[in-house]
């Protein structure tokens, strides 16, 4: 097998595997498998609506799964965008909630982002940081972050901005409001699928372009690949460390646009739901190929949301097992690929 | 009699490639044999069947008459054969004695080693073949020399009728080498068999007594080695006649460019790797320093392109035209025109995932000429690729889509050489073993290549552990040993001696020990 035609075959390989055990499992759980899938795909690519869902899903994936594949470039494994998302997704909240609401959506929009950019970068920053300067390994330190992240945006939201008997901070102003396609367009139904889309669209580009056009992505590649020569090469591996740990948190912290600026509308409490962590397998399957990315985030989203589809037939436990699994069955079947070349 | 070892129409097939291809071959009982080809030839591959690695695809090997199909070394060690390795299978913590011992403990688990009488026999051993050893010596206390000796000493503590010496001498020095011909002499006069694997042709004439051929998985030639001349073994070994010699006109330096002065090099543990060196290398000479590996010339390597590790304390100076390269990174010190080619090539100076368009790049990716907006201008690399492929001769389909790792060694060094050979307004060339692992037929390319920069006016230091590689192409000649230069050859001695080489590899032998 050559190569090229493996690195296509391996994932479609691994979903196709991880449909089949999903159906062994759903038949384990005495329902028909058949009538499970079907009804989840009428109700997700069957209607306008729930592409929308599973089109918003996608949105927050890429920026997930982008968080996780620019550091994967270089040997990183950023195991930190939960945390990154959840730090990126207060920060926009706040900014958002506190900005003067005279101000036009022209400028409030892109400061929010820019803040929820800007903490996600920071927060994946001090994990480069911690590499760089002391050693330690990136996945303890994101691992330890994601905690820490959790502890301080939870103790600020609940004793400091959380509105009374509620577990959200103030909403924030309609100008820094991200509209939904449906209000632009029409399309998609009444789906929280939102203009954010097009912004994750064109970050999946950019970064494709910046790894492989650019000459700063021909240093981060080689530095990735081979540390010791991009080292005899002039390259300076320390400051690619730094700068795509930094451009992952920034990815990480745009999740947020999806999520709070034009869906929820605050922040709360465990809102972020375990996306960075789904980011790891959407990046994993797409071999941290950023436009290949968005084919992997929109498969996770459809998993997402055909889940909640069927939740009347099929309980939600076997649904996040089905998940779980196919994740595993990916990352195995990317090792195999390896292995094979 | 039956021949010690006897192949017949053996093959060995790796996928869809054919490492050994129908080869019979039959090795005289008390002879040594050596087996001579270039690098992919099928000698380890060979020597790998008979020891038992691999097992071959087909064919038959027969040990004294008769048939036999090992299943892994062990057997092939019961049934006498021993193997010396190029790189040497030792426990740096044990003793001479234990290393020997190690693996044929002749006893139970917890039982009493007989460490009195496994003495005995080594010391017995070792007076009989000549070769003297302290049992008692930590093995990481010993020279490359004596540790060759403790594998040899193994090797027949296992009884081994049979001897494969993988590269025996690639490690050595020209006395050691000299001392290593002489047990093997004694070895076959005392009736043991012995399978050289080189590709040193000085060597086999000197020591073989009958010597094969291999090339591209075949033996083109068997034959006494007394029949044959170094010249006939080269190109049965390329399959053209080579060049062994380069054409090297007599220098005429110019200016001086790199000064190096009382250079020395502190670990963070306070070892001394580097010991005052002071030399000077000048525009249009190839400046050569000869010594065995591990006494320095990483450290000066790594010194002269600015990647000394943390906590190394360098002292001295390193002038490049009067402008000091210490404290700089190689970004920098490309930048006021050195370049360098270091010793790993495959780890060090290229990206083995790359195409071969963007390899003769790498490191070369900041200039502006290659440059376009945030990316490259992709007709410059590809014109700058094809300039250098014809130019260097580099065996390549589609450069622009071909991974480097497509390549044959060889041609992955001429990438490199060609790479660094023509970067702009470039003085100082800092060259590493120019010639490790790259094929006879491809060595007459390089070497007439860094000639022709010497002759451009380049001033190159080579650094290289084959010191026929250095007369060959060095205008003068220092000797590191223990992190000094010892002694320094003028040009004058150098292009005198160039012509008795023997006498004088044995001359500098002298000052690198």
């Amino acid at each position: 097998m050559t190569r090229k035609s493996g690195q296509i075959l391996i994932p479609f390989l691994s979903i196709l595997s991880a449909l089949l055990v999903s159906c062994l499992v759903i038949a384990m759980a005495g329902r028909d498998p058949m009538m499970i899938f079907s009804k989840m795909f009428h109700l997700t690519l069957g209607s306008s609506y729930g592409i929308g869902q599973v089109v918003f899903r996608m949105t927050t994936l890429i920026f997930a799964g982008l968080a996780v594949a620019i550091p994967f470039r270089l040997r990183l494994f950023n195991v930190g965008a939960e945390g990154q998302l959840q730090m990126g997704a207060f920060a926009a909240a706040m900014t958002g909630a506190m900005l003067p609401s005279t101000l036009p959506s022209l400028v409030s929009i892109p400061l929010c982002i820019i803040m929820a950019m800007a903490s996600g970068a920071c927060w994946a920053l001090l994990s480069g940081l911690l590499k760089v300067r002391f050693g330690v390994n990136e996945v303890i330190a994101t691992i330890m972050l994601n905690f820490i992240a959790q502890g301080l945006t939870g103790y600020l939201l609940t004793y400091h901005f959380a509105m009374p008997s509620t577990v959200h901070t103030a909403p924030i102003n309609a100008s820094a409001t991200i509209p939904s396609f449906y209000t632009v367009t029409g399309w998609f139904a009444n789906s929280p699928a939102n203009l954010t889309t097009i912004l994750s669209l064109s970050l999946a580009l950019f970064f494709q372009f910046l790894l492989f056009q650019s000459r700063f992505g021909y240093e981060m590649r080689a530095a990735g690949l081979q540390p010791e020569a991009a080292r005899y090469g002039g390259i300076n591996a320390g400051m690619h460390t730094l700068v795509a740990m930094g451009i992952g948190g920034a990815a990480a912290g745009m999740g947020a646009s999806n999520i709070v600026l034009s869906y929820k509308h605050y922040y709360e409490a465990g809102m972020s739901g375990g996306i960075g962590f789904t980011g790891i397998a959407v990046a994993l399957l797409a071999g941290a190929h950023p436009l290949w990315i968005v084919l992997s985030a929109f498969f996770f989203g459809f998993l997402e949301y055909g889940g909640l589809t069927v939740n009347a037939y099929i309980p939600k436990d076997i649904f996040m097992m089905i998940e779980a699994i196919t994740i595993l069955l990916v990352i195995a079947f990317s090792a195999l690929g390896k292995r094979m070349e | 009699m039956a021949p010690a070892v006897q192949l017949s129409d053996i093959s060995k097939k790796f996928g869809s490639f054919l490492a050994n291809d129908n080869i019979s071959l039959s090795v005289e009982e008390g002879t040594i044999h050596a087996i001579v080809g270039e690098n992919g030839a099928g000698k380890s591959t060979l020597t790998k069947i008979i020891y038992g690695m691999h097992r071959p695809t087909s064919g038959e090997m027969a040990i004294r008459g008769k048939t036999v199909n090992f299943a892994s070394p062990r057997e092939a060690i019961d049934a006498g054969i021993g193997m010396v390795h190029q790189h040497f299978m030792l426990a740096a913590e044990l003793s001479v004695a234990e290393n020997i011992m190690l693996g044929n403990e002749h006893t139970r688990l917890f039982g009493r080693l007989a460490m009195k009488s496994l003495k005995e026999l080594i010391l017995n051993d070792a007076a009989n073949y000549g070769l003297p050893i302290d049992p008692d010596a930590p093995v990481g206390s010993l020279s490359v020399g004596e540790e060759q000796r403790v594998e040899i000493l193994k090797v027949l503590f296992r009884q081994a009728t049979i001897m494969i010496f993988d590269e025996p001498t690639a490690v050595l020095t020209p006395s050691e080498t000299e001392r290593l011909f002489a047990t093997l002499r004694t070895l076959r006069d005392k009736g043991k068999t012995i399978i050289l694997i080189t590709h040193k042709l000085d060597e086999v004439l000197a020591v073989a007594d009958q010597v094969s051929v291999m090339r591209k998985g075949n033996i083109v030639g068997t034959m006494p080695a007394s029949s044959v001349t170094k010249a006939e073994l080269a190109r049965m070994m390329v399959g053209r006649s080579v060049l062994l010699q380069v054409k090297n006109p007599p220098a005429s330096p110019t200016e001086t460019v790199l000064t190096l002065k009382k250079l020395s090099w502190l670990t963070l543990k306070g070892e001394e790797k580097l010991h005052e060196i002071s030399l000077n290398v000048r525009a249009g000479e190839i400046y050569g320093i000869a010594g065995v590996e591990g006494n320095g010339q990483s450290e000066l390597l790594q010194a002269l392109w600015g990647l000394t590790p943390a906590g190394t304390k360098l002292s001295g100076e390193a002038l490049l035209k009067g402008k000091s390269l210490i404290g700089k990174n190689p970004a920098e010190i490309a930048l006021m025109g050195v370049s360098h080619i270091p010793e790993n090539r495959l780890r060090h100076a290229v990206i083995v995932d790359y195409t071969v368009s963007e390899n003769l790049l790498f490191g070369r990716h900041r200039e502006d000429s290659f440059h376009k907006g945030i990316g490259f201008d992709s007709h410059a690399v590809n014109r700058n690729a094809g300039k250098m492929i014809a130019d260097y001769d580099i065996r390549c389909t589609s450069p622009a889509l071909q991974p480097l790792s497509a390549l044959s060694g060889g041609n992955q060094q001429k990438v490199v050489l060609a790479r660094e050979l023509n970067r702009p307004s470039i003085s100082l060339l800092i060259l590493a073993h120019p010639t490790r692992g790259v094929d006879i037929g491809a060595i007459e390319t390089i070497h007439n290549k860094i000639i022709e920069a010497r002759q451009n006016g380049m001033a190159i230091i080579l650094l290289s552990s084959e010191l026929e590689e250095l007369i060959a192409l060095s205008t003068r000649i220092g000797c590191l040993f223990k992190g000094s230069i010892q002694h320094e050859f003028s040009q004058d001695e150098v292009e005198r001696k160039r012509g008795s080489d023997r006498e004088f590899q044995k001359e500098i032998g002298l000052h690198i020990t």
